[in-house]
């Protein structure tokens, strides 16, 4: 202790001190998701993958010289070739072509499906849950009847109702799709119309504004956004076994599921590129929406802060 | 030395995002048989820490003691295989944690949860094992304890839960109870039982107990000595009555202050501590509590104070006590208006 | 917990009607007679005969009672396309084979996902999680149609392992049972493996480690029980996944099964067997819901608590 010079034994001035300093940069809850987001490389190839399909969906048809459409029998069932990068399927179309306007179609109905179900959920979820009491009551019970019908068949039974096409195919999906935003929904403002800090913001006379944007949006946005990523693939994948049940969109348009059925005899024969490549695409978006959504959910979580 | 538990210079980190955070940055406590200490602070300042890495359950991955010591009846803890440390765990040191409705598992009997500990460390059949869990239980003051034993989490009251929690403790009995904050997340009511019920266990099966708490009340009922932590340090450690009589560091001091007591005058208003404890992420140069110390020196902000001897049983971590700091608190508290 | 019980009863009731009656009125307007799409040109009272015959002469909510009478008396209906058969004849003959599917690949995912779960959650962010994780994903991610393709292509033949198609042996029912349960396996790993990791931060791990306990005691007893427990839960959706999932399956692996009779009615637009068989499987799937509710409450000693309050 005696090394400590002593004219440093004088009262300190306290100005320029600073207590109040926090060391730890402050982040909103949005930036300190984006953070843990980028962290996760594996959500972010996910993220990539969306990004170049959705390109590719748009632009695909202007790299390829050939339309999705195009018949040429005499190149019927060729290999995937310079000329062809993922061949052609047994009426000579280009299966490149065909993957990318089917990327349109598949995305499409994933992307209309889940904002349907985004709407409707949202809107129901929330009255639901603002209104609380009987109605609520009502509401819910009805969701949960609904809950327990078996999806797809409702979906087969619209489509085998309606007939087959990318309209129905949307209406089935929607049909039942929206039943679990609205739980999600309605269990978030229910939970947070009682939670303690609400009350307290308003007890401070925050106003509504100010509560939806820094209580509701970022506890209720964040698990709609996990659930809406999800519910893309799933419609995706309903596509799929809805074309494979030949209850899909109809020739001549193509999506990725009734190209999959089309090329489905052929890897016995060999063609292997009429399946691989459908059934890749679908496997790779699938994939990359569920690594996606995986690693919103950690990203959002705030018990995952450190 | 007739020292049960001694815990010397402790050094225990976190890894987080941001970089290390020195949660825990050079305590030393000490414990003797069938003593109660308590360890007194803020939220985060390193008590629950300090507690868990005597037990070793700081998470692994992310928190590590850096180095100290950690010795019971002699025998260093710090170093022992995770083997050899469950031995230790809940025999001879237990713990009890604050909210007994998380810390207690919901899916399984009381009884069971009860009687795994003694199976576990006394290899003895389920009957006998029941037996000392309806004995414990009835030490703990639960009524019925032999249709209780049956029960689950969700059939007792907050109180009961945490009497069911030290009986788990207890159980095996153990030479040390570390309580970590034990009475906070109940009634007040509730909270005088639960702190009777301490008192007695200790006289009945002399066991040494460590408290956690930030509640000075408790304190003064419970505790023989007191150690009062500070951003990740010990700053003051003495028997009780010299803490709550005789305070040295201003951090005491201030946390006396902010306490209602029956002795003081009524209409003086209760003096709260301005500002906030430091960011551990980047612990300050010299004293941490210097930013919020109206005695503060500039050798405070520089210079870490060590702990010095204020007498035999009361040490003190604090620039006041080097005796060139005499002469200038006279004109401080002067310039201060105190 | 009786109350809960009668409750779900009759929710599950109220669902089955109504399945039933959206079923009948949208399959009543469908455009179109069930006889116009046959194709060979039946003539008008040929027709009328037919109509009379299937008592659809009558008033639509005459013809609903009577749906509704001889669905209580556990009569799905008749097949319009092939009239020597009922649905309940198709069903007597495609249920067992589906149900022993089914049976299969349900074990397949529970044991194989739980036990995957686990593993992956106790070496988190280990190699084997990584593998685990990785492999759960693109069993979600990978049609079933694929997943049977390939398995086919492989173990049948290319190695010559297992028999392609058909059924039979016990050696049938390995590539199809596989197929559809890669699927839900792949759901129950994940379910488990965060359910698990959730569990082991839980503040009674901490308690049972501080109690002495060994790492395969607390993941036994303390953390596997209650981490399983909201896997039961799936077990209905599970049950749905692998149903539906038998239509693609069964048509694949040309197994008379349920399924490859629904998918060939739905092609035929055999439209009383199409409504037969939804209300069949539906009645199947909420009363495997109802099931696993009751199920779950027993388990789960703090469902009792919330019911008593409730």
């Amino acid at each position: 202790m005696s090394s400590v010079p002593n004219e440093l034994f004088i009262p300190m001035k306290k100005e320029n001190l600073n207590s109040e300093e926090i060391v730890r940069p402050r982040l909103s809850f949005w930036q300190e998701a984006w953070i843990r987001l980028r962290k996760n490389k594996l959500a972010m190839a996910g993220l990539f993958i969306i990004l170049l399909m959705m390109i590719m969906a748009i632009l695909g048809s202007v790299i390829s010289p050939y339309s999705y459409s195009d018949q040429s029998l005499i190149n019927g069932n060729q290999p995937p070739s310079g000329e062809h990068w993922f061949g052609t399927d047994e009426l000579g179309r280009d299966v490149f072509s065909r993957i990318w306007f089917g990327a349109r179609i598949s995305l499409f109905i994933g992307v209309t499906a889940a904002l349907i179900d985004f709407g409707i959920g949202v809107v129901y979820g929330g009255f639901s849950g603002y209104l609380g009491g009987r109605a609520d009551n009502i509401m819910m019970r009805i969701v949960d009847i609904l809950y327990g019908v078996p999806y797809l068949l409702v979906v087969i039974l619209l489509m085998v109702v309606m007939g087959p096409g990318l309209l129905t195919i949307i209406v089935a999906l929607s049909a039942t799709g929206w039943l679990g935003m609205a739980r999600i929904v309605r269990g978030q403002v229910l939970q947070l119309k009682n939670s303690e800090y609400v009350l307290a913001a308003r007890i401070m006379g925050a106003k509504a504004g100010y509560i939806i944007r820094r209580h509701l949006l970022p506890n209720t946005l964040s698990i709609i956004i996990v659930q809406i990523t999800f519910t893309v693939p799933t419609a995706i994948f309903a596509e799929a076994f809805l074309s494979f049940l030949g209850l899909g969109v109809q020739a001549p348009l193509a999506s990725w599921g009734v190209m999959a059925n089309d090329g489905l005899p052929t890897i016995l024969s060999g063609h292997w590129w009429r399946l691989f490549f459908p059934a890749f695409f679908i496997s790779i978006t699938m994939l990359a929406f569920n690594v996606l959504g995986d690693g919103l959910q950690d990203a959002f979580d705030p018990k995952q802060r450190r | 030395m007739g020292k049960l538990l001694e815990v010397e210079d402790l050094h225990v980190t976190f890894q987080t995002h941001g970089g290390e955070v020195k949660a825990v940055r050079g305590v030393s406590l000490a414990l003797s048989e069938g003593e109660t200490l308590a360890i007194v602070g803020e939220s985060g300042c390193g008590k629950s820490v300090t507690a868990k890495s005597i037990m070793r359950l700081v998470p692994e991955h992310i928190g590590k003691i850096k180095s100290g010591s950690i010795r019971l009846k002699g025998r260093e803890l710090t170093t022992l295989t995770e083997q050899e440390m469950r031995k230790i765990r809940g025999k001879e040191i237990s713990m009890i944690f604050q909210d007994a409705m998380t810390a207690l598992n919901p899916t399984i009997t009381i009884g069971e949860q009860i009687m795994e500990g003694i199976i576990r460390h006394q290899g003895i059949s389920r009957r006998e094992a029941r037996e000392q869990a309806i004995e414990i239980l009835t030490l703990v003051g639960i009524a019925n304890p032999e249709s209780r034993l049956k029960q689950y989490l969700h059939q007792f009251s907050g109180g009961m839960r945490q009497r069911i929690m030290i009986a788990i403790a207890l159980v095996c009995k153990p030479a040390i109870l570390i309580a970590d904050e034990p009475t906070t997340a109940l009634d007040v009511t509730i909270q005088a039982q639960i702190v009777d019920l301490f008192k007695q266990i200790q006289k009945k099966t002399g066991v040494s107990i460590i408290i956690i708490t930030h509640d000075l009340g408790v304190v003064a009922k419970i505790a023989d000595r007191v150690s009062v932590m500070y951003a990740g340090k010990v700053v003051e450690s003495a028997p009780v009555r010299e803490i709550f009589y005789n305070p040295q560091h201003p951090y005491t001091k201030g946390l006396l202050a902010s306490m209602p007591r029956l002795d003081s005058d009524r209409n003086m208003p209760l003096t709260p501590i301005p500002g906030t404890p430091p960011d551990l992420f980047s612990p300050p140069a010299g004293c941490a509590f210097v930013a919020r110390c109206d005695w503060a020196l500039e050798v405070c902000r520089h210079h870490q104070p060590a702990a010095s001897a204020f007498d035999d049983q009361h040490t003190v971590a604090c620039w006041l006590q080097d005796p060139r700091a005499k002469t200038v608190k006279y004109t401080l508290r002067a310039a201060t208006g105190l | 917990m009786l109350s809960f019980i009668l409750r779900r009863f009759v929710a599950m009731i109220v669902t089955l009607w109504l399945i039933i009656t959206v079923t009948f009125f949208l399959m009543h307007y469908v455009p179109g007679s069930p006889f116009d799409r046959d194709g060979q040109g039946m003539n008008e009272t040929v027709q009328k005969n037919l109509m009379a015959h299937y008592n659809l002469d009558k008033p639509l909510l005459v013809q609903y009672g009577n749906y509704l009478k001889s669905l209580a008396e556990f009569d799905l209906g008749p097949s319009i396309k092939r009239p020597q058969d009922t649905v309940n004849s198709i069903l007597a003959r495609g249920f067992p084979v589906s149900f022993q599917l089914g049976i299969v690949s349900l074990i397949f995912a529970i044991v194989g996902g739980i036990a995957l779960g686990v593993v992956a959650a106790l070496r988190h962010n280990r190699l084997i999680d990584y593998a685990a994780t990785v492999f759960a994903v693109i069993g979600i991610a990978v049609p079933n149609f694929v997943v049977a393709t390939l398995l086919i292509k492989y173990f049948a033949v290319k190695w010559g392992l297992l028999p392609t198609a058909t059924w039979g042996t016990w050696k049938h029912v390995i590539l199809p049972a596989a197929a559809l349960g890669a699927g839900p396996l792949a759901i129950i790993t994940r379910m488990t493996r965060s359910n698990m990791l959730e569990v082991l931060n839980q503040d009674y791990i901490e308690t049972a480690r501080a109690k002495g306990l060994s790492p395969a005691a607390i993941v036994i007893k303390h953390a596997l029980r209650n981490a399983i427990l909201p896997v039961v839960t799936l077990l209905g959706a599970m049950v749905a996944n692998v149903l539906t999932g038998s239509f693609v399956i069964e048509k694949i692996f040309a197994i008379p099964g349920m399924g490859k009779y629904f998918v060939d009615s739905i092609n035929n637009r055999d439209y009383a067997v199409i409504m037969g068989t939804t209300v069949f499987y539906s009645a199947l799937l909420i009363f495997m819901m109802f099931l696993v509710d009751i199920v779950y409450g027993i388990i789960d000693p703090r469902i009792k608590f919330h019911a008593k309050e409730g």
